[in-house]
């Protein structure tokens, strides 16, 4: 097997694990509807215990995602995270805010009170979201960084990546256009947040609120989400090509990617319909309750179609608007042949992990949250 | 003024380093006790699959809240830790990513999966899962930590022992040529068993002061003295155990890092039949006059026991900073060029790299390129006092970590003992459960002296003789590091507070159900 594919595999890995994580952002969405869901003591506490026992899933697959992206792509974990410092550091702070607060909220002794451990579950439930989704937009819209290996060989300055303004990230924030992504990232996070909770969570006012919670935030997230999507298919977009790695402008670059791409396009329309039909169904019977499933697939399937039409057919992924040729293709910017086929190998264990995942999930997970279990068992 | 020459400033590098150590030493309060605890809480859980008696289960209970309450801030601080490699030291991100990150990424698939898969089931499985599913939930977080702890200490110790690897000068990095060099380098081997034995002791240390301090109040005997008889066991094979691979690393550091173990021993002048420094007169607060000192003033040593530490022979030659500086003969005979020479064979590397780039391929520089590369780093050297670490630090570091892992062998001895054949409750023990709670502090004093010394020790280097720090770093303004320095400084030291206090008061609670 070639180089080529080897880089695409890894493409392939790294956007199942970034798919996989919008998903589990579910956990933040939920978050950030905390005092909206709960409206006494006792309801918050059941929403936080419901996501309380799926957080380590995010925090993991935010952790693995990064690793996966260090190891496959490490010129991409040492020009974006390096650059974009103020992004990434405040995405990282609320994180940290978020991992204790489960565990202290309501322990004795907590010195804080619960209330501020479950401000500090929203700030991370809105914050975490919205700059992921911004960072991710970035990948379409460009950065303003530099990149040059030789610098290396420079006894004066030998960093290789720079950023090429003084924000160090936070400019991503100033194009509108990765705003709208981030904000529709963070409806999305709601959405499946409120799947969850309805399928998690055994108590009639918080589903009755959950539902109508879902029109609120279907709404916005269609229309942003929408909006970026449009716009992105019919702009310009950053290519390569394959054989002097040379970085062009490429009109409709992204629609050119999806047609060249017929799988990915079925990929996303899968995950649409999907997306769509958990909607549709939840809002209509308020019986149904599995939403979270098709609506998880679904949303899977349409982030990953997208990263692969932002890194697969020859397109800069992380592309430069400071200087095209600095922008990184999964080609330019990859670990060598060895590691990534070392890598591979230990990739084949994945399904073994996600199978015991699931066993131990499934376990855990056979009865939804009560009053009664909150009160006599095991809780945060 | 060491990094005159450089456009970046000394104060982003420093405060780089700051944040990085601050981040570490943080994730290390907490790391530790989740791989001790996770041990005992095993062992304790075990104890009731077998028995099936009510107490064990409520003792497995009792230790895992506490354990519950550490964990998540472990995670906390360990998420920073793995993202400030690409933040605060880009360019090594570049450099090593392709060996660097595969230890990252397998430690998220195997290790952190595991561990946070099971540790839902462990707390939240009780009532949920059969008891066997339960006890294997438990142990498979221990075990998860742990495989977590070996993928992290083979990326650290890839840093401060670089094997599997050669330089690409198209690439301009260096690429892994052999996974198992890597993964299973005897420095990387050393430096898991110690860290591992280490933080048994820490989880052992904990366990005991708790039950000290039941013993002290009279209450939870039976939690208490079964506990102690656990902890006790552990702690002693756990401060034997360490002692042992202590040995190891400390041989590894000698043969891979010579200059780290000058430091660590104060040893200016080296020479055969060394005598390791019990005691000397190394002052804490300011680096010494080691290229005109022979040895420092008021030195005890134990005779030749540096040279059998470090190469295994009453008659060994350990090399001291002097000696390292102006080059020596190794054991084996081999020459060791001074850093003066290593200096000029790193610039030309550089250089060489420079012609390679341009275009000028030629025999000789490729030639330069596999010769010199080795001394890389030593290109961005301006002058050799930057290769000698900070002597106090390491020196006295070193002893506080194996002093008191000395008094926690006699401890648990003795402990185990009284513990095992005598009634501890009596209250002619009361002086020995007041020890065992003044060692939780030391504990956590000496297993962060071990740290200190491992990575104060190996300075200026991010990768040992290829990459000093100031050419690792990323493109920063120091203002931007310092506001989050102290963004993490309060938030961590806010959230300890947080965490002492909620144990503190899990403690005084005890176990909630009756114990019959």
């Amino acid at each position: 097997m070639s180089y080529s594919f080897f880089q695409h595999y890894w493409w392939f890995l790294v956007s199942l694990l970034g798919a996989l994580l919008v998903f589990l952002m579910f956990v933040q969405g939920a978050n950030s509807l905390i005092f909206s869901l709960g409206h006494t003591p006792e309801e918050r506490r059941m929403v936080v215990n419901s996501t309380g026992r799926k957080w380590e899933f995010t925090f993991t697959t935010l952790v693995t995602f990064g690793g996966a992206f260090f190891a496959s792509f490490p010129l991409f974990y040492s020009t974006s995270f390096g650059g974009a410092y103020w992004l990434w550091m405040t995405i990282l702070f609320t994180f940290v805010l978020q991992a204790v607060s489960y565990e202290f909220q309501n322990k004795l002794g907590n010195l804080l009170g619960t209330r501020t451990f479950q401000w500090f579950l929203i700030i991370n439930g809105l914050v975490g979201p919205l700059l992921l989704g911004g960072a991710v937009a970035t990948f379409f819209d460009g950065s303003n960084f530099l990149v040059d290996k030789q610098n290396l060989t420079n006894f004066m300055q030998p960093v290789i990546s720079k950023w090429a303004n003084a924000s160090h990230g936070l400019d991503a924030l100033l194009d509108p256009w990765n705003l709208i992504f981030g904000l529709a990232v963070f409806f999305l996070a709601r959405i499946l947040g409120l799947f969850y909770i309805i399928n998690n969570v055994d108590n009639k006012a918080i589903n009755e609120r959950a539902h109508r919670q879902l029109l609120y935030n279907v709404v916005p997230f269609l229309v942003l989400f929408l909006a970026f999507l449009v716009r992105t298919l019919l702009k310009e977009g950053y290519a390569y090509q394959p054989e002097t790695g040379v970085i062009f402008m490429e009109p409709m670059k992204y629609l050119h990617n999806l047609l060249d791409m017929w799988y990915v396009t079925l990929i996303i329309l899968i995950g649409v319909v999907l997306l769509l039909f958990a909607v549709g169904r939840t809002l209509l019977r308020p019986t149904y309750m599995r939403g979270i499933w098709p609506a998880g697939i679904g949303v899977v399937l349409v982030v990953l179609g997208l990263l692969l039409c932002a890194g697969w057919n020859n397109t800069a992924y992380y592309p430069s608007t400071a200087n095209l040729q600095s922008s990184l293709t999964i080609a330019n910017s990859c670990s060598s042949l060895f590691t990534l086929k070392t890598m591979s190998v230990v990739s084949l264990l994945i399904p073994f992990v996600l199978a015991y995942i699931f066993l131990a999930w499934r376990a855990i997970d056979r009865k939804a949250i009560t009053q009664e279990e909150i009160e006599n068992d095991e809780a945060y | 003024m060491m990094y005159q020459l450089l456009d970046i400033s000394a104060s982003t590098i420093d405060w780089s380093r700051g944040q990085f150590a601050l981040t570490a030493i943080y994730h290390w309060l907490f790391v530790p006790l989740t791989l001790g605890l996770a041990l005992i809480m095993g062992i304790v859980e075990t104890c009731y699959y077998r028995t099936r008696k009510r107490f064990w289960k409520d003792a497995a209970k009792f230790w895992q809240k506490l354990f519950g309450v550490n964990f998540a801030m472990g995670v906390a601080t360990g998420i920073i830790l793995e993202f400030e490699f690409g933040t605060n030291w880009s360019n090594y991100s570049w450099f090593v990513g392709d060996i660097f990150g595969a230890p990252l990424a397998i430690e998220g698939i195997l290790a952190f999966f595991m561990e946070s898969t099971f540790v839902a089931v462990m707390f939240f499985g009780w009532k949920k899962v059969s008891p066997g599913f339960h006890l294997a939930s438990t142990w498979l977080t221990g075990i998860g930590a742990t495989l977590s702890a070996w993928w992290i200490l083979v990326a650290n110790a890839w840093m401060q022992y670089p094997v599997g690897q050669t330089f690409n000068p198209d690439t301009m990095r260096f690429e892994m040529n052999s996974f198992f060099d890597v993964a299973l380098s005897p420095f990387a081997v050393g430096k898991f068993c110690h860290t591992v034995t280490s933080s048994w002791i820490i989880g052992a240390v904990f366990v005991v002061g708790v039950c000290s301090w039941y013993l002290l109040k009279r209450r939870e005997q039976l939690l208490a003295v079964n506990s102690l008889k656990v902890a006790t066991i552990v702690g002693l094979a756990a401060s034997l155990l360490a002692a042992a691979t202590g040995h190891d690393s400390a041989y590894q550091v000698a043969q891979t890092q010579p200059m780290k173990l000058a430091a660590m021993e104060a040893l200016y002048q080296g020479g055969k039949a060394q005598s390791l420094s019990l005691v000397a007169g190394v002052s804490p607060f300011q680096q010494p006059d080691y290229l005109h000192q022979q040895e420092p003033p008021f030195k005890i040593g134990a005779p030749y026991a540096l040279s059998v530490l470090a190469t295994n022979s009453f008659e060994g030659y350990v090399p001291g900073v002097q000696n390292i500086l102006a080059g020596y003969t190794k054991n084996d005979g081999t020459k060791e060029p001074s850093v003066a020479e290593k200096m000029a064979r790193g610039r030309r590397a550089i250089v060489a790299l420079q012609q390679y780039r341009a275009g000028k391929r030629t025999p000789e520089v490729k030639q330069t390129l596999r010769d010199d590369m080795k001394y890389f780093g030593y290109g961005y050297v301006k002058s050799p006092d930057q290769v000698v670490p900070n002597i106090p630090i390491n020196f006295w570091a070193f002893r506080i970590m194996v002093g008191l892992g000395m008094l926690f062998i006699l401890y648990f001895l003795f402990a185990g003992h009284i513990t095992w054949h005598k009634n501890i409750a009596d209250d002619k023990w009361r002086w020995l459960c007041r020890a065992g709670i003044a060692l939780v502090p030391l504990a956590y004093i000496a297993t962060e002296s071990g740290w200190i010394v491992a990575e104060m020790g190996r300075q200026p280097w991010t990768i040992q003789d290829l990459l000093p720090t100031w050419a690792a770093v990323s493109d920063l303004n120091s203002g931007s590091i310092i506001i989050t320095f102290f963004l993490f400084l309060a938030l961590f030291t806010t959230m300890l507070a947080v965490e002492i206090n909620i144990l503190f008061k899990q403690i005084k609670k005890g176990m909630e159900a009756p114990s019959v």
